[in-house]
């Protein structure tokens, strides 16, 4: 049974709740931003979850993972969207796991999927060329020179991009711009020489970065999967990365809307609570009712990554495009029905409103995915 | 990972199903296996008569298998099988195309209600019955003033030793003109509040004082009457539950009724069109993409909510086999009732003049089905309780937001 958790799934996800409340709040993220923290996440978080095992879940356990499966990936990522935990879980544990999972040599499996398992080396997915999500869009060059390889492009968005060990970077080896051929995977230190960095605040209080590559030089061996041959499997892990972030975004989209719903049973005006009002109350239901479609659209994503792969473009295209829709009607909603307050950065709803924006752009908008899911349908 | 079936279990079902398919295979006549107009239904009754030989086969093979109402207990005529077998049923039934043989408001509202409030001389009188397709049933609940607030019904039975004396009217009554029997919401103590003052009673429509006025719809079909009784004799053991507790027998048959209805939609009996199908046929393609970017766009948003919708009612489906709960069959009846509208509306809009004929040459069957069933899906969101209705209850019972 795909939609419904079974007993291990829904202890890991009362387990994750209790860790995320106890550890990392809304208030730590907060508290990042406020101090201006150089990682955008804590280290020491990272490392307890990773201990959690929540940096494996998804892998073998040849390479050091849990093997438990993307439904069980997707309740601890709706915990994380709970409470807004930043931390490199999507961008290393999945979307960079995933990458070297699928398309990976076995020497590169074997030397570094057991340290992204254990959360001691951190990947970035560096893909995204302009300001809307255009996964063939790639001018970024890699071109042969002798025994090496050379890359000069420039990056933005990417995600956890200022803090990972090693990027993942999307470069063009043939074919012309815009083409699905040619596509190349690279495995870049962040660190190498000719890589420049630069750390953009967002509006979530999250990491990315814009990344410029000029003259970055690696040996063949940094190839992940054959040179020019990528794009197969980069759909896959953006696919997998669409459906864990689908995930998160539902863990936000019920947490803002159970304060919301909340409030209602303790605001009063005209004497009465505001929950009383039908206008108010005829809106809470249309949610619930959208969050009940979500729920199964993201439960089923989730176990068609792992029993139904060939189905995974469809469904992960419905899943982002009707996250997409949710968190934006829902984080709306939330800060309307809370009147002034609401719109006041004391209280938190504001952060789900702002996660909500960035969650809704990473690897596709809504727009990006209801074409992708008309021209899957022939239409 | 596992889920929590049992591999036995599952072993067993997947011989069930491939049985059931072989038998399906076998004993549903190709002529039951069509798309149907709305005279291909065989409701049943007192006065029916089936509307092909083919379609009396079929039914009578049904009934003789217990897989009318396979779910059922079997000392009434039921097929005695668990939810999941029943699935299974209804799955291979779509998959080979087969009609529903009985179309029956006494299987999908009444029987469940009777099955869990009736005593045993009313389950021995009426479940077969129902299963037999011999008793037609409609019912009795709106009236002239009392619709949504149905509490406030006001049609009396009053009490006269050994019969109750029942005068009033009921109203929206669908198929009352074309039916036997009627389930009834009856005042029974007009001193009492609202809902705690009704009774819950069976009426044979051929008592004397039973009588019919059709209605005619936007849809051009005469679906529902008003149904007027004037000192109605009704024999006290046709009352089901206790005296005065016939809101929670209502309430009961309520849930069935909109499940019913969240479901409708997938299981026209008509040759309905697809949508994404129909704009193939109909809209100019570019590159193999609808030209017309707005209908475009109106046809993904109304397939992704659909596919939504179709998983959440696995998802419910699922959550009953394992014995847990959500809210999600309370949004159902719903997002289902106004899909239903959405699709209709994005017919029309697809067909274009093409789908605004209402009879007569120049039109297919298929396009003036269209325009009619677009009619009556308007009534889909009114009927059953409305949809304002259904987001007062979401907000009441699932969200428990404070009354006024
Ligand atoms: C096709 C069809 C078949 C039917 N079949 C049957 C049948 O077989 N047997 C039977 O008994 N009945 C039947 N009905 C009747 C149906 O149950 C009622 O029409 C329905 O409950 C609404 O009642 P009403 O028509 O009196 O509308 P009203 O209750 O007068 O509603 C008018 C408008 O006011 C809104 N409204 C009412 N109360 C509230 C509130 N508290 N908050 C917000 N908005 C509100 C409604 O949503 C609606 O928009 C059928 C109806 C249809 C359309």
């Amino acid at each position: 049974m795909a939609l419904v958790l079974n007993e291990e799934q829904r202890f890991l996800r009362d387990a994750a709740r209790e860790f995320l409340n106890a550890n990392a709040p809304v208030e730590a993220l907060r508290k990042l931003r406020d101090d201006k923290d150089p990682t955008g996440y804590s280290s020491e978080l990272w490392h307890q979850m990773a201990e959690l095992g929540w940096a494996s879940i998804i892998l073998p356990e040849e390479y050091g993972g849990l093997d438990f499966g993307f439904t069980g990936l997707g309740v601890v990522m709706e915990e994380t969207g709970r409470t807004l935990t930043a931390s490199p879980l999507l961008a290393s544990a999945v979307v960079g796991a995933s990458a070297l999972l699928l398309a990976g040599s076995e020497k590169q499996k074997s030397s570094l999927l057991p340290k992204v398992a254990a959360g001691e080396l951190t990947l970035a997915l560096a893909l995204e060329e302009s300001h809307h999500h255009r996964p063939t869009h790639i001018n970024t060059t890699a071109t042969t020179e002798g025994a090496n390889i050379v890359l000069n492009g420039r990056k933005t968005f990417v995600v956890d991009g200022h803090s990972a060990d090693q990027l993942l970077v999307v470069a063009r080896s043939s074919g012309e711009a815009e083409s699905e051929r040619g596509l190349s995977l690279l495995l870049v230190p962040r660190d190498a020489p000719g890589v420049s960095v630069q750390r953009t605040i967002m509006a979530d209080s999250r990491n990315a970065a814009n990344i410029v590559f000029e003259q970055v030089s690696v040996s063949s061996d940094a190839l992940v999967g054959p040179a020019g041959e990528a794009w197969a499997v980069l759909e896959q892990v953006l696919d997998r990365g669409r459906v864990a972030l689908a995930a998160e975004m539902l863990g936000l989209a019920l947490e803002a809307f159970e304060r919301t719903v909340a409030y209602l049973k303790e605001r009063e005006q005209f004497g009465t609570l505001i929950g009383s009002f039908q206008g108010l109350q005829h809106r809470a239901a249309q949610m619930q009712a959208e969050l009940e479609l979500c729920r199964s659209v993201v439960l089923q994503a989730l176990s068609t990554v792992d029993d139904a792969p060939e189905q995974l473009p469809l469904l992960a295209s419905l899943a982002k495009a009707k996250l997409n829709e949710l968190v934006k009607l829902v984080t709306n909603e939330a800060v309307q029905m809370h009147g002034g307050i609401g719109v006041t950065d004391e209280l938190e709803i504001g952060f789900f409103l702002k996660r909500a924006r960035v969650a809704m752009q990473i690897f596709g908008d809504t727009g990006f995915h209801k074409d992708r899911y008309a021209t899957l349908c022939g239409y | 990972m596992t889920a929590p079936i049992r591999r036995d279990v599952l072993q067993d079902l997947d011989q069930f199903r491939s049985e059931a398919r072989q038998w399906l295979e076998t004993n549903c006549p190709e002529s039951q296996r069509q798309p149907m107009q709305a005279e291909d239904q065989y409701y049943g009754g007192r006065n029916a008569r089936f509307p092909s030989a083919d379609a009396q086969l079929w039914f009578e093979r049904m009934r003789d298998k217990g897989w009318i109402c396979p779910e059922w207990p079997t000392e009434y005529g039921g097929g005695g099988l668990t939810p999941q077998h029943a699935k299974i049923i209804k799955e291979e039934m779509k998959a080979v195309r087969a009609r529903t043989p009985l179309y029956s408001l006494g299987i999908w509202m009444l029987g469940p209600a009777l099955l869990e409030f009736g005593n045993e001389e009313q389950k021995q009188q009426h479940i077969p019955a129902i299963i037999n397709g011999e008793v037609r049933w409609c019912q009795g609940y709106s009236e002239p003033g009392s619709g949504s607030d149905l509490a406030s019904l006001q049609c009396k039975a009053e009490d006269q030793g050994d019969h109750f004396l029942v005068n009033g009217s009921k109203i929206w009554t669908t198929a009352a003109d074309k039916s036997d029997w009627i389930f009834c919401l009856v005042r029974t103590d007009p001193n009492a509040k609202n809902q705690e003052g009704i009774s819950f009673l069976l009426i044979d429509m051929d008592d004397p004082g039973v009588t019919t006025t059709p209605i005619e719809l936007i849809s051009g079909e005469s679906e529902f009457c008003q149904t007027f009784f004037d000192n109605v004799k009704v024999p006290k053991s046709n009352l089901v539950g206790e005296l005065n507790q016939g809101w929670s027998v209502a309430k009961a048959l309520l849930v069935h009724e909109r499940k019913l209805m969240s479901e409708l939609g997938s299981e026209s009996p008509r040759e309905v069109l697809v949508p994404s199908a129909a704009a193939r046929q109909y809209l100019d393609m570019v590159d193999g993409k609808i030209a017309d970017a707005q209908l475009r766009a109106d046809l993904v948003d109304y397939d992704m909510t659909m596919h939504a919708i179709g998983l959440t009612h696995f998802r419910t489906f699922e959550e009953k086999l394992a014995d847990t709960r959500s809210a999600a069959p309370l949004v159902m009846k719903y997002v289902g009732t106004e899909a239903e509208k959405t699709k209709s509306e994005l017919l029309l809009a697809i067909l274009g003049s093409q789908g605004l004929g209402w009879e007569g040459e120049g039109f297919s069957q298929a396009e003036l089905d269209t325009l009619r069933l677009w009619a009556m899906s308007k009534a889909m969101t009114i009927a059953g309780g409305t949809s304002e209705i259904q987001l007062n209850v979401i907000a009441k019972n699932v969200l428990q937001l404070p009354q006024s």
